[in-house]
């Protein structure tokens, strides 16, 4: 056993929580007084000025975490695996104090719970180094009840639990422990020792090949731990030597220089929420190419991927990220200090975007400036909601394509589709899209594709500028009317409504109620940083309605005399999960706490067929600024 | 008082006559008198939609038809009786004759939803390219005076169901009186099972001692309860045999006053409910809380004079969530009170 330990290649540090690259190896915390020894390997820069990270070893009945997260758990012995493990590799999970350590995490249900709670959302999470803010943003219960106990001089406080990022995570840390640890059970062929060594000879076979980006050091890491009984390679992990042979094999075949994944990601945007998963398809117009990098070696399943949207870029991927960065459209340069549990998403520094977006007006001459104008208006943060940020993109559309004229020698279809595809890339590194903007780009191109091609130029351009108005009316508008009328019969004299942030469905419902006669009262509940309720407050005043102004905090002060709850959502996921503002699930749960029905107002063309089980791993964070309180 | 002609019909073909409802029936009459005058009056126009509501209570007056059934010949004969040259005269004279029908009753849920589930079948139906008019009238007729049988036999095919359920040796409770229910238990006693009846009593319609009087004729033993008793007698009990005024989209039923308590008690005890309801009562309604419906009213007599300064609540129906419900009985097949929804779809999309 030891001499396979000694053999095992340095493993990489799985770090959650700040990080700051300019001290890659940090002093080994030997101040730490704890029960469970740890050593440092790489990462945790401790002398920072400002923070200081402090890692949280990863939970110590890892074989009840990983349990949940994977079908093929082979159970661990525990004790005499425990020490070996910690000794190779160290978890960083949030940042703190170093000189309060915080002893291990004992692994509670609490963690599944949050793993399974469907609409947890997410609270703040600085990103830059000076990290000190209250504990008081809206973290998600279930993981804290137990950090909270011995956090008592942390000065900044952090993501999840660890267990929930190792579905996500880069760090192939997971994995090593778990194959020191199993260094004492017997050696049973698990299904994911199988597929770990499968996965090391494919990455064997990648890595002589000499491509791949950032596959490369985790498949060297893998080669040689694949060798150990109970490889357990995570789903991140498998994703991303996929990704990195895809990525190899696309790169030969690249066409198009079109960006093939949301080139640069976006810029931290607003307030925490969902970005769509409508990547582009790449380069020529037909809709098959887009599943090239992916269906490459399943031939019939491209057909059906054709209709499905590729998944969204993650962004602990350095390949992709590298690939992406160079095709973005101006420059965002990234946060200096991520959060690890955040690694997948993108996450940058804000201030100069805006700054340099305007800069680069004049160098866009392959932007429409309809299109310009619309990212702009994202990244201000002057159009928000799912509503009418698809609307304003889809006006934007309508405008190129009145202005469009095919190119000699291209046909309009592809010629159109890589254009919009291109826009599309800017406006998802302006902010990410939402869910509705999704669904209207991929209904834009699937019409575009399917134009027949007896028309010509202005029939085309006229049938799909109808088209869109036609969705925008159909899917927008004329639903909405409907939402409202039905809602509204749910509203009775006497009854006391509330309502979280500003949701122009929900706003529509109280207006027409009250134009319709009936008394009743509304409650509005707001959040920092962007008390986005108060505009919404000061509207339903002027049309005379009473309403109650609250925060969040005093959600379950006031739920005792509230009757029924209207929520707007950004999306329906398939499994009936409401993806909506952060600060939605907080109060849908009191509200089921209290008995209170809870309605989500949300019009279909929102609806994707996705499934998410929690908050963290597809999400939009928002700018740090607005976070902290000078 | 107004009072619900659903339930008022009800308590016509099951409950015991009992004074009170006697002297609102001849209200009623007297008044059925009046407004039928001012509308002949009127002229041809509301002349149909007189006759659309006369023709109804025709039908609906007949003990062992169901409601929706009634609806469903109400409309057949407006088609019948129509002068339309065109299917969309035709339509729109069956929309008007749907809508008087469903204002003249808005308590009663099946007739709601009978009238609508026609009416998707006319709509849905109507702009076949082949047909010409006067086939098409003639189906849809047809269509209407099947919809009869298929409710007798949606009722023997829950019976159906619903005897595997049913051992040798049971204790069935049983609220209200449903002629599904009734077809159920007739049908398990034919086929020689040994089980025994709690019903309860039912007021104010005393639905209960109707039931017991059926059940006796049948030789199945039967025990009454007073409707206070269902806990005290629920450990005894095996399962909750309940019809249904109408099914949700929740997968929750409408039903007589009692049934959420009794589904309560017996969920608590983890007895099973059963619920027994033809497919054309499933109702595109979502009701949030008992209230949220609209306000079915039923007079109840106590047989001693109250003060009137004294309320009286008298709703004559409650909703039941469900999560109380085990199973729901109906010619579609058995049923959880999930898939109610996905069943909703297919019906009326």
């Amino acid at each position: 056993m030891d001499a396979r330990r000694v053999s095992q290649v340095v493993p990489k540090v799985r770090q959650v929580g700040f990080v700051t690259h300019s001290d890659p190896n940090p002093p080994p915390q030997a101040s730490r007084a704890q029960s469970v020894p740890i050593e440092s390997n790489s990462g945790t820069p401790s002398d920072s000025p400002d923070f200081s990270p402090v890692m949280i070893p990863p939970p110590r009945h890892h074989s009840e975490n990983l349990s949940h997260l994977r079908s093929a758990a082979v159970a661990v012995p525990e004790s005499s695996s425990r020490r070996p493990m910690w000794d190779d590799r160290v978890a960083v999970v949030g940042s703190y104090n170093p000189g309060n350590s915080l002893l291990g995490q004992p692994v509670s249900p609490n963690s599944s719970e949050v793993n399974s709670e469907a609409s947890t959302t997410l609270g703040w999470f600085g990103r830059n180094s000076s990290g000190k803010f209250s504990a008081g943003s809206s973290f998600p219960g279930g993981g804290f009840d137990l950090t909270t106990v011995k956090m008592e001089n942390f000065t900044q406080l952090e993501g999840k639990k660890p267990e929930a990022v190792p579905e996500r995570g880069g760090g192939a840390a997971v994995e090593v422990h778990n194959e020191v640890s199993s260094s004492t059970a017997k050696a049973k062929t698990t299904k994911a020792e199988r597929r770990a060594m499968q996965e090391a000879q494919r990455a064997a076979k990648a890595a002589t090949k000499g491509k791949g980006g950032g596959g490369g050091v985790e498949v060297n890491n893998r080669e040689s731990s694949s060798n150990t009984l109970k490889a357990k390679t995570t789903k991140a992990e498998r994703r991303e030597t996929q990704e990195a042979q895809r990525a190899a094999k696309a790169a030969g075949k690249a066409q198009g220089n079109k960006p093939v994944a949301a080139a640069g990601g976006a810029g931290p945007g607003n307030i925490l929420r969902q970005p769509s998963q409508n990547r582009d398809d790449p380069a020529v117009g037909s809709t098959i190419a887009g599943s090239d990098r992916r269906g490459g070696d399943r031939p019939p399943e491209r057909e059906r991927k054709k209709d499905v949207p590729p998944p969204r870029m993650q962004f602990d991927d350095q390949g992709r990220v590298n690939k992406s960065k160079k095709r973005a459209v101006f420059n965002q340069p990234e946060a200096k200090n991520r959060v690890e549990l955040f690694r997948h998403l993108p996450q940058y520094e804000h201030g100069s975007q805006l700054t340099d977006l305007e800069s680069k007006f004049l160098e866009l001459d392959s932007m429409h400036p309809a299109v310009y104008k619309v990212g702009v208006q994202y990244l201000a943060g002057d159009v928000t909601g799912g509503n009418a940020r698809c609307i304003a993109m889809l006006r934007a559309f309508q405008e190129v394509i009145n202005d469009y004229s095919t190119p000699p020698g291209k046909t309009l279809v592809r010629d159109l589709t890589a254009k919009i595809s291109s826009y599309v890339s800017f406006l998802i590194e302006c902010r990410p899209l939402s869910m509705s903007m999704g669904n209207a780009i991929r209904f834009q191109k699937s019409r575009i594709a399917k134009l027949p091609l007896t028309l010509s130029e202005t029939e085309a351009k006229a049938a799909l500028c109808n088209d869109i108005d036609r969705f925008i009316n159909e899917k927008i508008i004329l639903a909405d009317k409907v939402i409202v009328r039905h809602a509204a019969t749910k509203v009775r004299d006497g009854d006391v409504l509330l309502t979280y942030g500003s949701s122009c469905v929900v706003e529509m419902i109280l207006l027409y109620a009250h134009e319709l006669g009936k008394q009743f009262r509304v409650v509005v509940v707001d959040s920092r940083p962007k008390h986005e309720g108060q505009a919404l407050l000061r509207r339903l005043l002027a049309k005379g309605l009473s309403c109650t102004y609250t925060h969040i905090n005093a959600v379950s002060y006031i739920m005792h005399e509230v009757t029924r709850v209207f929520l707007g959502a950004s999306s329906v996921l398939s499994n009936g999960t409401t993806y909506s503002r952060v600060g939605t699930a907080c109060v849908a749960m009191v509200a089921h706490a209290f008995r209170v029905p809870v309605l989500i107002c949300c019009e279909a063309y929102k609806f994707h067929e996705r499934v998410q089980l929690d908050s963290i791993c597809s999400n939009e964070l928002g700018m740090l600024v607005l976070v902290l309180v000078r | 008082m107004s009072m619900s002609a659903y339930y008022q019909t009800r308590a016509a073909h099951h409950g015991v006559v009992t004074s009170d409802w006697l002297a609102q029936s001849q209200e009623a009459a007297t008044r059925a008198v009046v407004t039928g005058g001012q509308e002949i009056v009127d002229g041809g126009k509301s002349g149909r939609a007189f006759s659309v509501i006369d023709e109804f209570n025709n039908w609906r007056k007949q003990p062992d038809l169901a409601e929706a059934v009634a609806a469903i010949r109400a409309l057949a004969a407006v088609i019948r009786n129509s002068e339309a040259k065109t299917m969309m005269e035709l339509e729109i004279e069956l929309k008007k004759a749907s809508d008087s029908l469903k204002s003249w009753d808005t308590t009663s849920i099946s007739l709601t939803a009978g009238c609508d589930l026609f009416m998707r079948y006319v709509t849905r139906t109507s702009a076949l390219e082949y047909e010409d008019f006067n086939s098409a009238r003639s189906r849809l007729i047809e269509r209407a005076e099947k919809f009869g049988e298929i409710s007798y036999k949606a009722r023997k095919i829950i019976a159906m169901l619903s005897q595997d359920f049913i051992f040798d040796g049971c204790t069935i409770l049983v609220h209200g009186f449903s002629r599904v229910v009734m077809e159920v238990l007739k049908m398990a006693a034919q086929n020689k099972k040994l089980f025994r009846v709690l019903c309860t009593e039912g007021r104010p319609d005393r639905s209960g001692l109707r039931l017991a009087n059926e059940l006796a004729k049948l030789d199945v033993p039967v025990k009454l309860l007073i409707d206070s008793a269902v806990a005290y007698t629920m450990d005894e009990v095996d399962m909750v045999f309940v019809g249904a005024d109408g099914v949700v989209e929740s997968g929750g039923i409408i039903n007589m006053m009692g049934t959420y308590q009794i589904a309560l008690v017996a969920h608590s005890m983890n007895k099973p409910v059963y619920v027994a309801a033809e497919s054309y009562k499933f109702a595109r309604l979502y009701p949030l809380d008992q209230k949220d419906m609209g306000p079915a009213l039923r007079p109840i007599d106590f047989g001693v004079p109250i003060p009137s300064k004294v309320e009286v609540e008298t709703s004559a129906r409650d909703y039941t969530p469900p999560q109380y419900l085990t199973l729901l009985f109906t010619d579609l097949g058995v049923l959880t009170p999930s898939v109610v929804s996905d069943e909703l779809i297919q019906l009326y999309l």
